[in-house]
């Protein structure tokens, strides 16, 4: 997820303020449709969507449509409050709704985004949307006071606006929302950009607010790609090949075509080896009137498999090739002093080795998708965390014209990263585009876990040195894995580790010599994207490898981070989440879960207390974990403490809410997660062997302490992760003596 | 045929009856609350209550509820009032994605009616469904604030 890709320039925000004036204000209804369907926004979708940000309805109710999908990290919230902070609205009064993909011709001639830019990965949707999104509540603002202004016949400036009414102070008459949206319609947009408030003068933001889609889902009412519908569409399944790039050697489809309610069989061709993925895998589509039966006829077809140039792969194979690589000499990605002679002037030197399996998104919600394919355009329906992508690969397979595809995106049932991807959307379109009728697309569990883009696995080894003075002299990281960053034109594989190491991580920058090395090791299981990425691996080694330190020196944990981190100041981070990595906002964190944690307290025996902090993508966080581990070695996480400095906090409620999923996600995975591979395919089919976490192993306690101290928000989807199988392992090993290097845990602790 | 009650509805269906009442309930039903995670009942998403237990839809044959009577996410609420259950999910604010919740709330809502006071370790044991996202923290507030709200109910 590089954040450079989905950056708004500075002239998408403001062709994006320009616009806003012809899209927001809208008051009886027929005028509010007039302006969305100038959005050509799809009528037929499931949730009734607009193309402008903004609706103000005569019973002074408010529609804000939000850009950014919607995968439960909070943005049909959080980022309506930022439109509405703006615009003063009564955000009790506030309903919102996912904008569907709008993309236009920009003055150059390529494809850009019409509003605002519209994915949701990489943390970004708070940090790219800070400014425009308020731009576009003010201008709004802006609209409603002239048009106030002009009823009550006096100077727009002397008008203020709260809770969405617009008051006259020295008359002591007001107008409400409702009552001026109207004209307000009619007015174009003042020439002078609007006036943002100062963050002092913020009601709304920073305030905790509750999902606003939350009655939906207690009701069942909530729409996911897999509740949409198109009239006329016809249910398809897909049978893939689950050997990596292995393709049929023979199919018999005609016990499959018998089938009651089968409609057809479409063949989706695998994408070039060594190519960019489209679709996956080569598969074949049982296209019928039901899903029912689109299964059944799936269970009826006979194929033979091809095992593919991978049929030799299993897991501990790829471990062991891993390890082996590791003996070596691998790429050298950063060397900063000189590493050799440091490491031989050390008094003291440590390392450690520590593996990180294949994991899987599993997002409970399956791939699924809509897709019409017609000569005169395409509508395509489903979650996706990039629609634009979705657009784009549809575009170029099918020769189409991208503005001739509209992309509708629903509520996701989670996304973790896996619907960053769009192949599930292109195996739709092919399927549409073969049978000429609508068709919608379902992936089940067993398709989703043996055909995801998995996160990488990899094996670390880490060196340090330290001297007569306990300054740390020296570090190496090097790191055999198998690369999301492959299969994509012009990247050549001495490039495929920038999607692994982040060489501006800690301790980057905080010592003299430093050695960042990388073997990029040959799998055939597909890679991608998983929650904070790479950042998952590397929080995990590197706060493991410094407790290991730590106990080795006979150093406190604590102490021993705090004062590699020194003093705040400012150093460089190129990497996505930069320009800036503060160390002291690192350590600040570490010291206020400390201190709410009681990290340092004596345990009694059987109980172990761990602490780790991460960096990601522009967000600092620090997690102190509470285990207690039994004689039979069964581990019970009863309570995490975790210190969030996220910059200017826009929803703290959601804040905390994601804080919560990153700590139920981080332990869930360190627990008991592996994708198994085995003859050139993944094993694990369902979750009988992939075993999410349940409640009864979820922490009981869990406090998030937020520090805001005012700096440029960054996000929250990602960085509530990373710290807690490190700190998790460090409390371990304080409860029982044993250290895990290799995740999942597993069956390690038993006795 | 199958008969069975919907919602408070008789209906008839006269299809494969080895289909799972999952498919009957989203796609003939029309009612879409139910999820599909799994299809193997591991996860709960597709909970509803047949004849009051709660009950995994996905596995289900729909040959074997032929007289029941059944409830779905769309039936818990009495009209416009949400049902203490679904009132305790939106004041605990516990939905993420939301994908796993219907199932979640169909759960706790039959778990509620046989042990009306549960403990944290009752939860432990008998909510076995899966939430991707890890809502459980306040999954398990919003169980006890349910249990709280049914007893002011009465
Ligand atoms: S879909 Fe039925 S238990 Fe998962
Ligand atoms: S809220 Fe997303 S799976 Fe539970």
């Amino acid at each position: 997820m590089n954040g450079s890709s989905f950056a708004a320039t500075r002239r998408d925000v403001l062709r994006y303020a320009t616009s806003a004036g012809a899209l927001i204000v809208a008051a009886p209804l027929s005028a509010c449709s007039r302006r969305a369907s100038d959005a050509e926004s799809l009528d037929h979708g499931p949730q009734a969507s607009v193309g402008a940000f903004v609706i103000i309805r005569p019973d002074e109710t408010v529609l804000i449509a939000f850009p950014n999908p919607e995968m439960g990290q909070g943005v049909d919230t959080s980022l309506p409050m930022l439109v509405a902070e703006e615009l003063g609205a009564d955000f009790d009064k506030v309903e919102t709704t996912q904008m569907p993909l709008e993309l236009k011709f920009g003055d150059d001639g390529a494809i850009t985004w019409k509003y605002a830019s519209q994915g949701s990965g990489g943390s970004y949707s708070i940090v790219g949307q800070w400014e425009g999104l308020r731009i576009a509540g003010a201008t709004a603002r802006q609209l409603l006071v002239a048009a106030a202004a002009e009823e009550l016949a006096v100077d727009a400036a002397e008008l203020t606006v709260s809770q969405g009414v617009i008051r006259h102070e020295a008359s002591g008459r007001e107008r409400t929302f409702g009552a001026v949206a109207g004209a307000a319609a009619a007015l174009e947009p003042p020439e002078e950009a609007p006036q943002l408030k100062s963050r002092d003068d913020f009601s709304l933001i920073g305030t905790p607010q509750k999902m606003k889609n939350a009655r939906a889902i207690v009701t069942g009412k909530a729409i996911y790609g897999i509740d949409a519908e198109l009239p006329g569409m016809l249910h398809a399944v897909i049978a893939r090949c689950p050997y990596f790039d292995g393709v049929a050697d023979s199919v018999n489809d005609s016990a499959a075509r018998q089938v009651p309610g089968v409609y057809d069989i479409v063949k989706i061709e695998r994408p070039p080896l060594d190519g960019p993925y489209g679709v996956q895998a080569e598969g074949y589509a049982v296209v019928a009137g039901s899903i029912w039966a689109a299964m059944k006829g799936r269970e009826a077809l006979n194929i033979d498999w091809n095992h593919g140039p991978y049929a030799d792969e299993t897991s501990a194979g790829f471990q062991a090739h891993c390890e082996e690589l590791l003996s070596g000499q691998g790429q050298v990605v950063r060397d900063d002093g000189d590493i050799d002679a440091a490491f031989a002037a050390a008094a003291s030197t440590h390392q450690g080795y520590y593996w990180q399996p294949y994991v899987s998104h599993a997002p409970l919600e399956p791939q699924n998708c809509i897709a019409d394919v017609r000569d005169d355009g395409i509508d395509i329906i489903g979650p996706m965390q990039f629609p634009s992508s979705a657009n784009r690969l549809v575009a170029e397979t099918l020769n189409r014209d991208r503005l001739s595809i509209k992309v509708q995106v629903t509520r996701l049932g989670g996304g973790f990263g896996r619907r960053l991807s769009s192949d599930y959307v292109l195996e739709a379109a092919l399927t549409s585009a073969a049978v000429r009728k609508p068709v919608k697309l379902l992936w089940t569990r067993e398709d989703d876990m043996r055909h995801d883009f998995y996160r990488p696995a990899g094996m670390h080894h880490l060196r340090a040195a330290f001297d007569a003075d306990g300054v740390l002299t020296a570090w190496t990281h090097r790191l055999a894995s198998a690369s999301k960053y492959y299969r994509r034109p012009n990247l050549p594989e001495t490039d495929y580790w920038q999607a692994e190491l982040y060489t501006d991580d800690f301790p980057a920058h905080l010592v003299d010599n430093l050695r960042v090395e990388y073997f990029s090791a040959r799998s055939g299981a597909p890679r991608g994207s998983w929650r904070a990425p790479a950042h998952t691996a590397n929080a995990f080694v590197v706060q493991s490898f410094l407790d290991e330190i730590a106990v080795a020196r006979g150093e406190d944990p604590l102490a021993l981070r705090l004062r590699l981190l020194g003093e705040p100041q400012e150093l460089a981070y190129e990497q996505h989440g930069g320009p800036v990595f503060n160390p002291g906002r690192l350590a600040g964190v570490l010291r206020l879960a400390a201190e709410k944690g009681d990290y340092g307290a004596v345990m009694p025996a059987g109980r172990g207390r761990g602490i780790a902090a991460h960096f990601t993508f522009g967000g600092y966080v620090a997690q102190v974990v509470d285990v207690e581990v039994d004689a039979d070695g069964q581990l019970n996480v009863s309570r995490v403490v975790a210190a969030v400095d996220v910059g200017t906090v826009v929803n703290p409620n959601g804040i905390a809410a994601q804080l919560e999923s990153g700590v139920n996600d981080g332990l869930s995975t360190a627990l008991r997660l592996a994708i198994n591979i085995e003859g050139g395919r993944v094993v694990d089919g369902n979750f009988d062997t992939y075993q999410l976490m349940r409640i009864a192993d979820a922490p009981r306690e869990i406090e998030t302490h937020i520090i805001d101290n005012g700096d440029e928000p960054a996000g929250m989807g990602e960085m509530g992760l990373p710290p807690l199988a490190p700190a998790l392992a460090n409390a371990i090993f304080q409860a029982t003596g044993k250290r895990i290097r290799n995740l999942p845990i597993g069956d390690q602790l038993r006795a | 045929m199958v008969r069975m009650k919907i919602n408070g509805e008789w209906r008839d269906f006269s299809g494969d009856e080895d289909m799972p009442l999952l498919w009957y309930l989203r796609e003939d039903a029309g009612l879409k609350g139910a999820k599909f995670g799994c299809g193997i009942a591991q996860c709960g998403a597709c909970t509803v209550h047949v004849d009051g237990q709660a009950t995994r839809s996905c596995v289900l044959p729909v040959s074997a509820v032929d007289g029941a009577s059944i409830t779905t996410i769309e039936g818990l609420s009495d009209g416009e009032t949400l049902h203490p259950v679904q009132q305790a999910w939106v004041d605990e604010d516990v939905a993420q994605c939301g994908y796993c919740q219907a199932g979640q709330i169909m759960a706790v809502a039959a778990m509620l009616e046989e042990t009306p006071n549960p403990s944290d370790e009752d939860i432990d044991q008998q909510l076995t469904n899966i939430c991707r996202c890890g809502t459980y923290y306040r999954l398990r507030k919003a169980v006890h604030h349910a249990a709280a709200l049914r007893k002011e109910d009465r």
